[in-house]
């Protein structure tokens, strides 16, 4: 008898229909994963079987039993957890504190901590899931937040875990210590629903792959009967490039030319410690790097956000060490933020403003300082039709648009400019494949015509696809360099975490493969 | 794609009756609840509403009086809408205000012998600047420094109206009891709307003889429009709102922020310097002590009535306008208490601000429902 059983589920929103009579079956000690693109339903189905949302018609079934989930609180009685993409944990409180919180044991209002203490050092034990019961959250990494979120939900009886996008926020080390959390849950006999829009995810951890797509169920499949190219066709609905071949690159005159940069973060640390490197036309360089080494606040020294500490810049022979971010943009600098909702788009503006921005001083689109909305609804058309945004009209405000239609704005914007340089942060972070495969194409294009791109990404897959030549960056220094043939995800892994360097005993847990060891 | 999915007409549509809907709706219900109180407090809402409406628009004269007292209302109102456009919370409008009355009190005397058509412009412009210049200090200490302008104008403001009281009853007093300066000469006053009629006509035709109604109200629709194509149609205005909105993006795109909020700060306070200005030359003719009355603090319930809109500003200012002009006339003949009138302006706002948590819920649970993985 199946723990979890969905049958034809709906949920229509004005507009739009999230679920479209979707039937799914979870198996005790089972993992399946649900595959589909962002907005496609799948989150929409787990909060309706969390309670945080309540089908129109339809049936869920917990251990054969017809059951009606009305809040979270019946969600876990019933022995379903579930651990969200973003985080509900108080920052301030310990550990324990927040697994216990809303059951916590003792008597009268009197939270018996000991016990709490015992039990969650018991679960965690249980489950091989360590955690410091006593340490504030706001200390541990994102990967021990979320180990936190799972104990909470075995805390609290789950049977059945759900996890939404559990890997969008971790570095590739962390993704396989959740894998074996995940195997290690449901040896313990628990059974869990993996929601991802990744596909490699689900072929290494999943034991049934459920496809959705605009809201309905497309395709069932085990991971030994199908592959990756397989899945992305039935998850887009049509023939998805999922590593695309590029010409050799054509490299031309050095674009960019940075010396001995070194740039403090926001806490007066030394985030960029002395990197020198060059980017010439027609060529890509990716910074690869496990996120908080200095990424950051390199690409915002570049793009004129930060002003850097000592080293300099130049473009095209200019120098732009401390060039604000206006004139960055006027020399040719383009930048897509790896925050577009807080640094890419203005959200409550629409397409036609967000286009806009950054050239809106400029002509055509503005003389003496008096806009011209002809010029600017006549680009923002081009663009759209361009780029191929989604949407009914220029006049839509970006924050009702999709995730992968929100970057297209930006890409749209930045690289319509016609920069000398694109700086590329994480430009396909949380997208899903189709609006991928668009991102690259546009960060390509941009090779070809004899542009200067800056890379930087979390995601090897992506750096490996894409790069000329890989930087590994590592607490705020360059620590290798690869020509992009070279270099495979291990030898990168390796680096990415302090291996090569004087932190080799911590990095233990990566073996180094390939040839480039010890160099 | 999934992007397609996002069917936003509908949301469009939505938008622009939400943006008309719910300020009627707040002002409904307010009246609504004024209403209830006034029948608990044992008077007849109808017999008191038809007081106030009677008092508000029941002749020329009375609708003179219900102009008269929205003029300031909008520009104040223009002054705290500008700057919540650039998010920034101008609490201290009064100050700017009383700063732009003083110095067309002051130098509306000094040029006693110019032609109008000098005089008048000139302390229009010189009550604008005076107002900048009372918010300029705030603006460079929270271009800098980060001090919040709802502290800092407020202090402003306390600092303005001390300078007032003690230049009314010191430096600058008219001879005699009443602590006040000396009047405007007519050169330097803003005629009434009425004095543009010869006797006869106003006898022909009763409708002009709005009473105190002077032109100041045009310069206040002038100003409005102003700064509705300023917002609509200049990179000034673009960047305003770019940076109210998010100023993360702004300073993305090479948008100074500090600047920005200079700026905005400043033409803030100009607009209410202005209103100073012209209530001083179109109403009092001279300056006492609190002469201000509350209009830069009755201009934030006015912007935020109108979400921030020149246009809605009139509106909601004629509206605030109206209820003042009225009150007398409703206490007078319906033995209401005047002050309901400040209890259904609170009510107004409670209202607006609390459809803003009603659309905040609608949102976060819209968000959490849509979000596949956003």
């Amino acid at each position: 008898m199946p723990v979890l059983e969905l049958r034809e589920v709906t949920k229509v929103f004005p507009g739009v229909i999230a679920n479209d009579k979707v039937s799914l079956v979870l198996e005790e000690r089972e993992i399946v994963a649900l595959l589909g693109e962002n907005g496609a339903g799948k989150s929409t189905l787990m909060n309706i079987v969390y309670g945080l949302l309540s089908a129109d018609q339809g049936e869920i079934l917990v251990d054969g039993q017809p059951v009606k989930i009305r809040s979270s609180r019946q969600a876990i009685d019933l022995g379903i957890g579930m651990v969200h993409q973003h985080f509900m944990l108080v920052e301030p409180l310990t550990v324990t504190e927040n697994i216990v919180l809303g059951r916590e044991p003792g008597r009268l209002g009197i939270i018996d901590m000991k016990a709490a203490r015992e039990r969650v050092a018991e679960i965690s034990e249980r489950y091989g899931l360590r955690v410091d019961p006593d340490a504030k959250i706001s200390e541990l990494e994102v990967g021990l937040q979320q180990r936190v979120e799972i104990l909470k939900a075995l805390y609290q009886g789950a049977r059945v875990l759900i996890l939404d996008e559990p890997t969008a926020v971790l570095t590739p080390q962390e993704v396989r210590e959740l894998f074996a959390v995940v195997r290690s849950l449901v040896d313990e006999g628990l059974s869990v629903v993996f929601i991802t829009h990744k596909l490699e995810e689900v072929m290494a951890v999943a034991d049934r792959i459920v496809v959705m797509r605009d809201g309905s169920v497309v395709g069932e499949v085990r991971p030994s009967e199908t592959d990756e190219i397989g899945l992305a066709r039935l998850m887009v609905g049509r023939d998805v490039v999922l590593r695309i071949d590029k010409e050799p690159s054509q490299c031309g005159d050095v674009v960019l030319e940075i010396r001995d940069l070194a740039v403090k973060s926001d806490q007066e640390l030394d985030a960029v410690a002395g990197v020198s490197f060059t980017v010439c036309g027609g060529e890509i360089v990716a910074i690869a790097g496990v996120s908080g080494n200095g990424q950051t606040e390199l690409v915002e020294a570049l793009v004129g956000l930060r002003s850097p500490q000592s080293g300099s810049i130049s473009l095209k022979g200019t120098d732009i060490t401390h060039a604000s971010a206006r004139s960055s943009i006027e020399v040719g600098v383009s930048h897509i933020p790896e925050d577009r909702h807080r640094r890419g788009l203005v959200l409550p503006f629409n397409l036609a403003e967000n286009l806009v921005l950054g050239d809106h001083r400029l002509k055509p689109y503005a003389t003496r300082g008096v806009m011209h909305p002809r010029e600017i609804t006549a680009m923002a058309k081009k663009r759209i039709e361009d780029y191929d945004i989604r949407t009914p009209s220029e006049k839509v405000l970006a924050s009702s648009l999709s995730g992968g239609n929100q970057q297209k704005v930006v890409v749209a914007r930045e690289i319509g400019r016609n920069p000398e340089l694109l700086v590329a942060a994480q430009p396909t972070r949380g997208l899903d494949v189709g609006a991928i495969e668009f991102v690259h194409r546009q960060i390509l294009g941009e090779r070809s015509a004899g542009k200067a791109v800056l890379l930087i990404s979390l995601e090897l897959e992506e750096v490996l696809s894409l790069a000329d030549r890989v930087l590994v960056m590592y607490e705020g220094r360059i620590v290798k360099e690869f020509v992009a043939e070279e270099a495979d995800a291990e030898t990168l892994g390796y680096y990415m975490t302090g291996g090569g360097g004087t932190k080799l005993d911590d990095g233990a847990d990566v073996s180094p493969t390939g040839s480039e060891v010890g160099a | 794609m999934s992007g397609s999915r996002d069917v936003v007409p509908a949301r469009a549509w939505m938008s622009v009756v939400q943006k008309v809907g719910t300020p009627i709706m707040s002002t409904v219900l307010a009246i609504g609840v004024g209403s209830l109180i006034i029948w608990i407090s044992g008077y007849d809402p109808v017999e008191a509403f038809a007081a106030l409406f009677k008092g508000a628009f029941g002749g020329p004269r009375q609708i003179g009086e219900t102009i008269l007292r929205s003029t300031p209302l909008i520009l104040a109102g223009l002054a705290v809408g500008y700057g919540f456009r650039a998010g920034l919370f101008n609490i201290g409008a009064e100050g700017q205000l009383m700063m732009g009355g003083l110095l067309a009190a002051w130098l509306g005397v000094e040029l006693a012998g110019l032609t109008p058509l000098i005089t008048i412009p000139t302390l229009l412009l010189v009550g604008a600047l005076a107002g900048a210049a009372w918010a300029f200090v705030p603006a460079i200490l929270k271009a800098r420094i980060g001090a919040h302008e709802v502290i800092t104008t407020m202090m402003f403001s306390h600092i303005a109206r001390y300078v007032v009281s003690w230049l009314t009853a010191g430096p600058l007093k008219a001879p005699g009891q009443i602590p006040q300066t000396v009047n405007l000469s007519a050169n330097a006053q803003i005629p009434r709307i009425q004095s543009l009629f010869s006797a006869t006509t106003l006898e022909a035709l009763p409708f002009f003889g709005l009473g105190r109604a002077h032109l100041g109200v045009f310069i206040a629709i002038i100003a409005a429009v102003g700064v509705w194509l300023v917002l609509r149609y200049t990179t000034l205005g673009y960047e305003n709102r770019a940076v109210g909105l998010s100023p993360w993006a702004a300073e993305t795109a090479g948008i100074s922020v500090q600047w920005t909020t200079v700026k905005a700060l400043c033409i803030s306070g100009a607009l209410a310097g202005l209103a100073g200005a012209v209530e001083v030359m179109g109403l009092h003719h001279r300056i006492f002590d609190q002469f201000s009355a509350g209009v830069g603090f009755t201009g934030i319930a006015v912007a935020l009535l109108a979400k921030n809109h020149p246009i809605g500003i009139i509106a909601a200012a004629l509206l605030f306008g109206a209820l003042s002009a009225g009150s007398g006339t409703m206490q007078l003949e319906a033995g209401v208490s005047q002050k309901i009138i400040l209890i259904i302006q609170a009510l107004v706002i409670f209202f607006v601000a609390a459809e803003g948590i009603v659309n905040w819920f609608i949102r976060k649970r819209q968000k959490e429902a849509t979000s596949g993985a956003e």
